[in-house]
C-alpha cells in the first residue's frame, strides 16, 4: 500500500509539472485599441456644471427623472432630476469637488471644480473579463464596451470587477436590468455624437476618435497657464445638431465656419491625462486642474485587474491539460483504493 | 469487520425538527417575495456592494462546510486510508444537501437567472477568462456526482440491487470526477475576487487566493467531518468514534501550517500589512489568524488529540476561521468607494436562515429513514 502511495504522489507530480509548464505561456496582455476606436475628453477646467450633458444623456437612452431617497421620502420623485450618483436610471453624473470658501474654479485650495462621471470605456474592460455570459462586449471597430440584456443572468460580478463601480443594477425590479453607458452607439450608428458632447456649451465634453482625443488632450496639458486656446465645442470634427427631434437625422457643420470653436484662456492643467493608462487605458480622458483623487476618481494601478485575473486561470485551465492530468491520477487511486477496500472486506459485497 | 449501514428510524417530527420546518417555511415565502420584487425588496445589497450574505454564507461558506464528503474521499480514495470509510457516508450526505442548496442559492441571488443558462452555451459562454464560468460548471457538475455517490443509499432502500451493483463497478470513476471538482472549484470560488483589484483590501488581495481557498476549503472538510461526528454521537447518544477521529486529526495541522505559510509569505510579498490598522478590516484580520492557529497550536499535540473536548473545540476553530477568512475576502476587506456601505437585511437574513434550515430537515429525515449512519457492532 506505501508502494502505491508513491506511485499515487509521482502521477500528482507530473500534472503539476504540466501545470507549471503551462505557466510559460504566452502572458495574455490587453489587446490595443482599434484604428477607429471612438472617444470622449472631459476637460474639467471648461465644465461650468449645467448638467447639460446629464439632460441630453437621460433624452437619448429614454431615462427617467431621478431623486435621491431624502426627496423621494417627501413624496417628490419624477418632477425634477437630481440624482448624487450614477446609479440605474443615470448613466452620466456631473459632481462637485468643493473646498474652504470654494469661490475659485478649477482651485484645489479654497476652489471647486466639477467631474463627469461615465463609463470609461476600458482598453480591457474588467466587467467584460469577468462576466460568466459575455453580456458585456468590446466592440472590434468602435471599442465601446455593451451589453447584452438576452445574454445577462444578473450575477453581478460585472459590479465587483468594475474599478469605477459603472454598471448598475435594478435592485427594485422582479426582471432587472444592467445599466451603463454604452457611447450613445445608437445615436452614433446613425450619424451622431454622443448626447454629452453634442449638448455641452462650454466643449468640456468632446467627442472624436480616440487617437484625436488623446492628441489633443496631450496638447492641452503642454498648453501655457493663461494663454489663450481655442477650444472646440462637441466634437473634434465640427458641430453636429439635429436637424429636428422629428426626422432625428444630423447634419454636420463643416469645420470652416469655426463656429464650433470657443477661444478661452487655459487653466492651470495637472500634467497627467487621467484614462490614459488606469486599469490598462480607457477610450474616456480626463482633463483637470484640481488632483483626481481630490474629484474622487479612483486609482486603480496601470494594468487592468482582468489581465491579471484571466492569466492566472489560463495558468490553471489552458486546454484542460492540467485538470485532466489530475483526473487521470486521481481515476487511478480511486480505482487502486476501492479495489484493496474491497479485497479488505471492507465494504460489503452485494 | 464488513461496514453495514441502517435508517436511525424513530419520530420524525420532534420539537427541533418542526421549529427547522418553520423557519424553513418562513424563508421560502420571503423567497417568493424576491422572486415578485426584486432582489432590493428583501437585502440591502446595493451597487457598491453587489454581493453580500448570499453568496459569501450560502455558497462560499456553506460549500466550505460541505467539504467533508470530499476531504474523507481525499483520505480514503486518493492517499488509500480505508479505515475511515465508515465517517464518508454522513459526511457525503451533508456535502449532497450542502451543495444543492448552493446551487438553489445562486438561482435566488441571480436577477435574470433565467439566463443563467448562458453561461454554460458554448456561443455565450465566457470559459477561460471568467472564473464563474469556471465555479459554475464545476459546481453543477460536482452535485450531479455528489447524488450518484450518494445513490446506493436511496438503491439500498428501494432494493434495487442490479443497478446498485452497477453503479458501484464504476464507482471509482465517479469518485475520481468527486476529487477533481472541489479542487476546481473551491480554488476558481478564491479567483473570483482576483478581478476586484484593488477594491479589495492588500490584506486579502492577492494572486494565490485560490490555492488558499482550497487549502482552506479541505481544511474545513476534516473540520466538519471531526465536529459533526462528535455532535450527532452527543444528539444522537451514540457512541464516540473516537479513536478514529483522532487519528484523522493528525491531518489538520499540516493543513492549517500550509495555508498560514502561504497566507504570511504572500501577504508580506504584497506589502499587505500596510494596511492593517485599528478598525472593522484590521479587528476581523486578527481574529481570523488566531482562529486559524489556535487549532493548529492545539492538534499539534498527541494528546490533545485523544481529547474529544479539544478535538470538538479546534473544530469549531477551523470551521468559524474558514468561514471567517471567507467573510473577510468577499465582504469586510472590499470597499468599492463611493461611499457605499451593506449590512444584511432582516428579510436577507431570515433567507439564508431558512435555507440552512431546509438542509437540515432534509439531512434529519434522511439519516432517520435511509440507511447512512454506520451500524456499530461493538457499541
Ligand atoms: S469603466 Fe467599468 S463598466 Fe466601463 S468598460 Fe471599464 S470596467 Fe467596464
Ligand atoms: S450581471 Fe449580467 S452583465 Fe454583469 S457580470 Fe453578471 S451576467 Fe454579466
Ligand atoms: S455617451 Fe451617451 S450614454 Fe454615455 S454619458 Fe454621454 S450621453 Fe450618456
Amino acid at each position: 500500500m506505501q508502494v502505491d502511495r508513491r506511485e499515487f504522489f509521482k502521477i500528482l507530480s507530473a500534472g503539476a509539472v504540466t501545470m507549471s509548464s503551462i505557466s510559460t505561456v504566452q502572458a495574455r496582455t490587453a489587446t490595443a485599441l482599434p484604428p477607429d476606436a471612438e472617444g470622449v475628453l472631459y476637460d474639467a477646467t471648461l465644465c461650468i456644471g449645467c448638467k447639460s450633458c446629464e439632460v441630453a444623456c437621460k433624452r437619448n437612452n429614454s431615462m427617467p427623472m431621478d431623486h435621491d431617497s431624502y426627496e423621494k421620502d417627501l413624496g417628490v420623485d419624477g418632477v425634477w432630476d437630481a440624482p448624487k450618483d450614477l446609479n440605474a436610471k443615470t448613466l452620466n453624473k456631473i459632481q462637485v469637488y468643493r473646498n474652504g470658501k470654494a469661490n475659485t474654479r478649477n482651485q484645489e485650495v479654497d476652489g471647486f471644480s466639477f467631474v463627469r462621471r461615465a463609463c470609461m470605456h476600458c482598453a480591457d474592460p474588467d466587467c467584460a473579463s469577468a462576466c460568466p455570459t459575455t453580456a458585456f462586449t468590446k466592440d472590434e471597430k468602435t471599442g465601446i464596451v455593451a451589453w447584452d440584456k438576452d445574454r445577462c443572468c444578473g450575477c453581478r460580478y460585472c459590479q465587483i470587477a468594475c474599478p469605477y463601480n459603472i454598471p448598475k443594477f435594478e435592485y427594485d425590479k422582479a426582471i432587472p436590468l444592467v445599466h451603463k453607458c454604452e457611447m450613445c452607439s445608437h445615436v452614433q450608428a446613425e450619424g451622431g455624437i454622443p448626447g454629452c458632447a453634442e449638448f455641452c456649451p462650454t466643449g468640456a465634453t468632446i467627442h472624436g476618435k480616440f487617437t484625436d482625443i488623446l492628441e489633443e488632450a496631450k496638447r492641452r496639458i503642454a498648453l501655457q497657464e493663461g494663454a489663450e486656446y481655442p477650444y472646440p465645442v462637441s466634437s473634434l470634427k465640427g458641430v453636429f445638431r439635429r436637424t429636428s427631434d422629428k426626422d432625428g437625422s444630423f447634419i454636420q457643420d463643416e469645420p470652416q465656419d469655426n463656429s464650433f470653436i470657443q477661444r478661452r484662456p487655459v487653466a492651470k492643467y495637472i500634467d497627467y491625462i487621467y484614462g490614459q493608462s488606469e486599469s490598462g487605458g480607457a477610450q474616456y480622458l480626463m482633463l483637470s486642474a484640481v488632483p483626481f483623487e481630490k474629484l474622487g476618481l479612483p486609482k486603480p494601478g496601470f494594468s487592468s485587474a482582468a489581465a491579471r485575473s484571466e492569466n492566472i486561470s489560463h495558468t490553471l485551465y489552458k486546454g484542460m491539460i492540467a485538470p485532466i492530468a489530475l483526473l487521470g491520477g486521481l481515476v487511478f487511486a480511486a480505482h487502486r483504493s476501492s479495489k484493496s477496500l474491497e479485497s479488505e472486506g471492507e465494504v460489503d459485497h452485494e | 469487520m464488513s461496514e453495514t449501514y441502517a435508517p436511525l428510524g424513530g419520530k420524525l417530527w420532534t420539537k427541533p425538527f418542526s421549529i427547522l420546518f418553520t423557519l424553513a417555511v418562513v424563508g421560502i415565502a420571503l423567497m417568493g417575495y424576491r422572486f415578485l420584487f426584486g432582489i432590493g425588496a428583501v437585502t440591502n445589497l446595493n451597487d457598491g456592494y453587489p454581493w453580500g450574505l448570499w453568496i459569501v454564507y450560502d455558497i462560499l461558506v456553506a460549500t466550505g462546510l460541505a467539504c467533508g464528503g470530499y476531504a474523507m474521499a481525499i483520505l480514503v480514495y486518493a492517499f488509500n486510508r480505508g479505515q475511515y470509510h465508515p465517517l464518508i457516508r454522513p459526511a457525503l450526505l451533508a456535502s449532497v444537501f450542502g451543495y444543492t442548496l448552493a446551487a438553489f442559492a445562486i438561482v435566488i441571488d441571480t436577477g435574470r437567472y433565467w439566463n443563467l443558462i448562458n453561461i454554460f452555451l458554448p456561443g455565450t459562454s465566457n470559459i477561460g477568462s471568467s472564473w464563474m464560468v469556471e465555479v459554475a460548471i464545476s459546481i453543477s457538475s460536482y452535485i450531479v456526482v455528489l447524488w450518484i455517490e450518494l445513490s446506493p443509499v436511496m438503491l439500498e432502500k428501494w432494493n434495487k440491487t442490479k443497478l446498485r451493483r452497477a453503479v458501484h463497478r464504476s464507482m471509482f470513476v465517479v469518485v475520481a470526477f468527486g476529487l477533481l471538482f472541489p479542487t476546481l472549484h473551491q480554488s476558481s470560488l478564491g479567483g473570483l475576487m482576483i478581478v476586484a483589484g484593488n477594491k479589495l483590501s492588500p490584506l486579502w488581495q492577492t494572486d494565490w487566493l485560490p490555492a488558499l481557498f482550497l487549502l482552506s476549503a479541505i481544511s474545513m472538510g476534516f473540520a466538519v467531518v471531526v465536529f459533526e461526528a462528535i455532535f450527532s454521537a452527543t444528539v444522537l447518544k451514540r457512541p464516540y468514534e473516537q479513536k478514529m477521529l483522532s487519528k484523522l486529526a493528525w491531518t489538520i495541522p499540516y493543513l492549517l501550517g500550509a495555508f498560514l505559510v502561504l497566507r504570511w509569505v504572500t501577504l508580506l510579498a504584497n506589502n499587505g500589512l500596510s494596511d492593517l490598522a485599528f478598525n472593522a478590516k484590521g479587528i476581523m484580520f486578527v481574529i481570523e489568524n488566531l482562529l486559524f492557529i489556535y487549532p493548529l497550536i492545539v492538534l499539534l499535540s498527541k494528546a490533545n488529540r485523544e481529547k474529544l473536548t479539544q478535538l470538538f473545540y479546534a473544530s469549531i476553530s477551523i470551521l468559524l476561521a474558514g468561514a471567517v477568512y471567507r467573510f473577510d475576502a468577499f465582504l469586510v476587506g472590499f470597499d468599492p468607494g463611493g461611499g457605499f456601505v451593506y449590512f444584511p437585511a432582516v428579510a436577507e437574513i431570515l433567507i439564508t436562515v431558512g435555507i440552512i434550515s431546509i438542509e437540515l430537515v432534509a439531512y434529519l429525515f434522511f439519516v432517520k429513514r435511509f440507511p447512512v449512519l454506520p451500524v456499530l457492532k461493538d457499541a
